[in-house]
């Protein structure tokens, strides 16, 4: 089904299952701890030996000598790899990882060998006895230092620059002006699952159980990898517990298991273990930002200005592109963006919960806040101001195909109690200071071609197959609530299988697109299955309605289980966007609220309240979609207050590698949270008119606190986190 | 192409007798094994084990009970939490050994997906979960501090030592040694209320 006009009415509009609260149905699996996780199947590869992997211990430079005599001699060793026997792989590619192809260490904890034993003791043990020498050769660590050097990349996910009209000469002009630079911290994703990977080979056919997010890129990566065809390799990752950006790509435990079992002849589990996935694995890369922002007297910008640096691997590297979301969000006709690109020698940059959004709303929407305040504005007004109905840089004629920005704002503050909000550091209660803070939340909507298998059998049950991966984004659910919505069928009736490339190809977990994509992949499966059954009862497809497990035309009803008989139906299709996206902008868009207190004595940040405001097409299930945002918000509220992946300058590595250091919030962090959703149909964003949630959550989550922080204690901290020991040095006198 | 000349794999039941010269080297003797039986879920089990297995690989790994996750093998994520002998202990950080006689309750010992606990029932109902890894840690810490509090075991935040006030700064002071990153906090904080309240 290719999807190129905007949608009519359809059966997805009904609102009977889908849009309706369900609790997850893989939830009494999940609760009961039956639902298996990559390091899990043990039925399906009995006997799996267990490997453990040795990470680098330098940033940069080669490795002299590697004895692995004395790991290979010790008890229960099955195998030792390091480069000078490691089999010989793929090149390096956008998919393939190879694993110790040489002695060259580009970054800290980079695979040097893997033990593969009987038992994890006994690898781990033997992993220790490896006697390794380095060559260290001196790294680039410091992104301030490398920010001169920072070119612009070639190619991102968005354009590396933009520029509309004359920024120079607007921001000249301006009566009113703000130029300030904003620094965020590397990051990591940490989620809860390790990445892990069992490997299992009969003949020349791989199965590997491992933890990804978008089964086809596993496989692709897998296979360039190991030089193997893809129809010879099956992926499953049946669950995934989390990925936030960081499953997207494949790391050593999935070579490298894969590699071991097919030298040994037998399967091999291998998880990275907790301190080595800091390292090994990519991160959020670090930013500085600069925002330079003229309006006139009344708010109006006039000239806009977001440039980002952040520093990667100089083979592959990308950018983070935190100015990106400021080409979307206000209006202005001098703009320009950046997203500069320095080299560093620490590991991989990579997605975490909206890749550029993220950290570029914790610059740009505390600007806003530093702008208002400028202005004698209130920050709601102000962005009102320069709300704009269609994408900014590229005029009327690419409308938005929806935006309630406003919209989001005002019901927010009226919810919210924005009017209790004081002037800077006014309002104490004991030995607190409260303020109030809020931003705007925009993500790009992206779609990508999905597909989906449905099965009815004889007795009116319905079977859901695809690729789509749910990471505890629900998508058990809402492809459940689709097919069952579209079918006419209780939820119940429905079974859905995922993460498996034995099903049809599916957009996957990333990008917020999950949802819509393989939602809409579903809808289309289901469409096709309609025409199927009506076809089969003799009905015309376009005038019988699907409703209690039956079709039915005037007073003519079959059930579907009589229909399906006993050899069943089965039906695959799958969806194609076309250019609405290049018609129509397209955006999820929300508003946040947040109340701090702040110890006036020690700078103790606790969040009272937390509010956001969603607009994001259809939401398929209020349920799990409010989880999502809570998530989200949870995450914004560690990049406000806490997380940093601190940069060890001598050695090239991040220090607090493990969840004592690197810290997130926990329970005692977060207070009860309210989540809005405003009722929105996105029909040109697919057939089910549903956009993107899972990242918009986090998006200016941060600056919302920051924003209060500032309220609370007339204290502007641009460096993020607001940890107590810079906000300390600032504050007023508690007596104040 | 695969270059097996170079990685001829050695294979070698665990404690055979060392041959290569490196064999020699500190660590190879092959660790001692030991006999160790426990209740788990009610069961009793035998485990013959490496004295290095901590309980939670004795689970998951042994006795193939992979409810309890393992998140970061060190005491820090609580996704390994388990009841053992009523009390809540993260398995990855105590050897398996040390519980000789002990009863450990898993999460597959709290209820079965056609017979969930209330706990686990609770958190399906108020979505106290995502995907799914710290939650059978979660619950069995639910299930736990609901005790310690009937119990008036007092916590960090606790005012009253003789009194213990059930409430919501109790339940997430005692909650914070299971992180989630998908951050079902506030989901997960209702549904323990809810079983507290249903309980009472
Ligand atoms: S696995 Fe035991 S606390 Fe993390
Ligand atoms: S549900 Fe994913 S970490 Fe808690």
């Amino acid at each position: 089904m290719k999807f190129d006009t905007p949608a009519g009415p359809n059966p997805s509009d009904r609102g009977r299952v889908l849009g309706q609260p369900r609790d997850r149905i893989d939830g009494p699996l999940k609760v009961s701890g039956r639902a298996p996780y990559a390091y899990e199947y043990h039925a399906e590869a009995p006997g799996a030996a267990y490997g453990w992997i040795l990470g680098a211990s330098i940033g940069k430079g080669r490795i002299a000598r590697i004895d692995r005599r004395a790991a290979e001699a010790a008890p229960g060793v099955l195998l030792v790899l390091t480069h000078e026997n490691a089999p010989e792989q793929g090149e390096d590619s956008d998919y393939a990882a190879p694993q110790l192809q040489g002695p060259e260490i580009l970054h800290y904890g980079q695979a040097v060998a893997l033990v593969v034993a009987e038992s994890l003791e006994e690898a781990r043990a033997a992993a220790a006895l490896i006697d390794i020498a380095y060559d260290a050769a001196p790294g680039h660590y410091d992104l301030a230092e490398e920010r001169d050097q920072a070119k612009l990349p070639e190619s991102g996910q968005t354009p590396p620059r933009t520029d509309v009209g004359d920024f120079e000469t607007g921001y000249a002009r301006a009566p009113v002006t703000l130029d300030v630079t904003y620094t965020t911290p590397d990051q990591s994703q940490a989620m809860m699952e390790p990445h892990a990977s069992m490997a299992l080979w009969e003949g020349d056919t791989l199965t590997l159980f491992t933890s990804h997010q978008i089964m086809h890129w596993a496989q692709e990566g897998v296979a360039a990898t190991l030089r193997m065809p893809q129809e010879k390799l099956r992926v499953v990752s049946r669950y995934v517990g989390g990925g936030f950006g960081s499953k997207l790509e494949v790391y050593a435990d999935a070579v490298l298991s894969a590699l071991a079992a097919r030298l040994l002849g037998r399967p091999v589990k291998v998880a990275l273990s907790r301190p080595l996935i800091f390292n090994h694995t990519t991160h959020r890369a670090a930013t500085i930002q600069r925002l330079r922002i003229g309006t006139e007297q009344d708010g109006r910008i006039v000239a806009i200005a977001h440039e980002s640096w952040s520093g990667d691997q100089e083979s592959g590297g990308t950018a983070e592109e935190a100015s990106s979301q400021t080409r979307l969000l206000y209006a202005g006709e001098n703009r320009m963006t950046r997203n500069r690109l320095a080299t560093l020698d620490l590991p991989f940059a990579g997605s975490m919960r909206a890749p550029g959004e993220a950290v570029g709303l914790l610059a740009l929407e505390c600007a806003m806040d530093e702008l208002a305040e400028k202005l004698g504005m209130d920050p709601i007004e102000l962005r009102v101001r320069n709300d704009v109905g269609y994408a900014p840089e590229e005029g009327p004629a690419k409308p938005f195909s929806s935006r309630k920005l406003v919209e989001s704002l005002r019901v927010g503050a009226e919810r919210f109690g924005w009017e209790k909000r004081t002037a800077p550091g006014l309002r104490r209660e004991g030995r607190w200071r409260i303020g109030l803070g809020v931003a705007a939340a925009v993500r790009p909507n992206l779609a990508q071609p999905s597909q989906a298998r449905l099965r009815l059998d004889g007795q009116g049950q319905l079977t859901v197959e695809t690729q789509m991966t749910d990471i505890g984004t629900g998508s058990y659910t809402i492809l459940a609530q689709v097919a069952a919505e579209m079918l006419g069928l209780p939820l119940e009736a429905v079974t859905v299988r995922l993460g498996d490339t034995d099903f049809p190809k599916a957009s996957g977990s990333g990008g917020s697109w999950g949802a819509n994509s393989s939602g809409a992949g579903v809808y289309a499966a289901a469409a096709e299955l309609r025409g199927m059954i009506a076809r089969k009862a003799g009905f015309n497809a376009d005038d019988a309605v699907f409703e209690d497990g039956g079709i039915r035309a005037g007073n003519r009803r079959i059930a579907l289980a009589d229909i399906a008989g006993a050899e069943g139906l089965v039906a695959e299709a799958g969806i194609e966007f076309g250019d609405l996206s290049e018609k129509y902008a397209q955006a999820s868009f929300g508003a946040h609220f947040c109340e701090v207190a702040v110890d006036a004595d020690t700078a103790e940040i606790r969040i009272r309240r937390m509010l956001s405001v969603a607009a994001a097409g259809r939401v398929l299930n209020p349920k799990t979609a409010r989880s999502q945002c809570l998530g989200g918000m949870t995450m914004g509220i560690g990049a406000a207050l806490m997380e940093e992946a601190v940069v060890d300058r001598r050695h090239g590595l991040f220090i607090n590698h493990d969840l004592a250091e690197y810290q997130v919030p926990v329970h005692a962090d977060i207070p009860h949270m309210d989540v809005i959703f405003l009722q929105e149909e996105d029909d040109k964003s697919s057939p089910i008119k549903a956009k993107g949630i899972g990242e918009l959550g986090i998006c200016g989550v941060g600056a919302a606190v920051a924003n209060a922080v500032y309220n609370a204690t007339g204290v502007r901290l641009r460096d993020y986190p607001l940890t107590l020991d810079k906000l300390l040095r600032e504050m007023p006198a508690a007596a104040a | 192409m695969i270059d097996d000349a170079h990685a001829a794999p050695r294979r070698q039941a665990p404690g055979s007798a060392m041959t290569s010269e490196a064999s020699m080297a500190a660590g190879s003797a092959a660790a001692p094994r030991l006999d160790l039986r426990l209740t788990v879920n009610g069961k009793e089990r035998s485990l013959r084990l490496d004295p290095r297995v901590t309980l939670l690989d004795a689970l998951r790994e042994h006795l193939r009970l992979t409810g309890s996750k393992k998140g970061c093998d060190h005491g820090q994520c609580g996704a390994c939490t388990v009841l053992v002998n009523g009390r809540r202990i993260n398995a990855c950080l105590t050897l398996a050994v040390m519980h000789e006689g002990d009863s450990v309750t898993t999460i597959e010992g709290l209820g079965t997906p056609e017979a969930l606990h209330p706990m686990q029932a609770a958190f399906v109902r108020h979505d106290g979960f995502q995907c799914g890894y710290c939650t059978p840690g979660q619950i069995c810490s639910s299930v736990a501090v609901l005790e310690e509090i009937r119990a008036g075991i007092p916590s960090h935040v606790t005012e009253d030592l003789e009194r213990i006030e059930f409430g919501e700064a109790e339940l997430r002071e005692r909650m914070s040694g299971n992180i989630c990153r998908c951050a079902a906090y506030p989901n997960i904080i209702e549904a323990i209320r809810e079983v507290q309240e249903q309980g009472a």
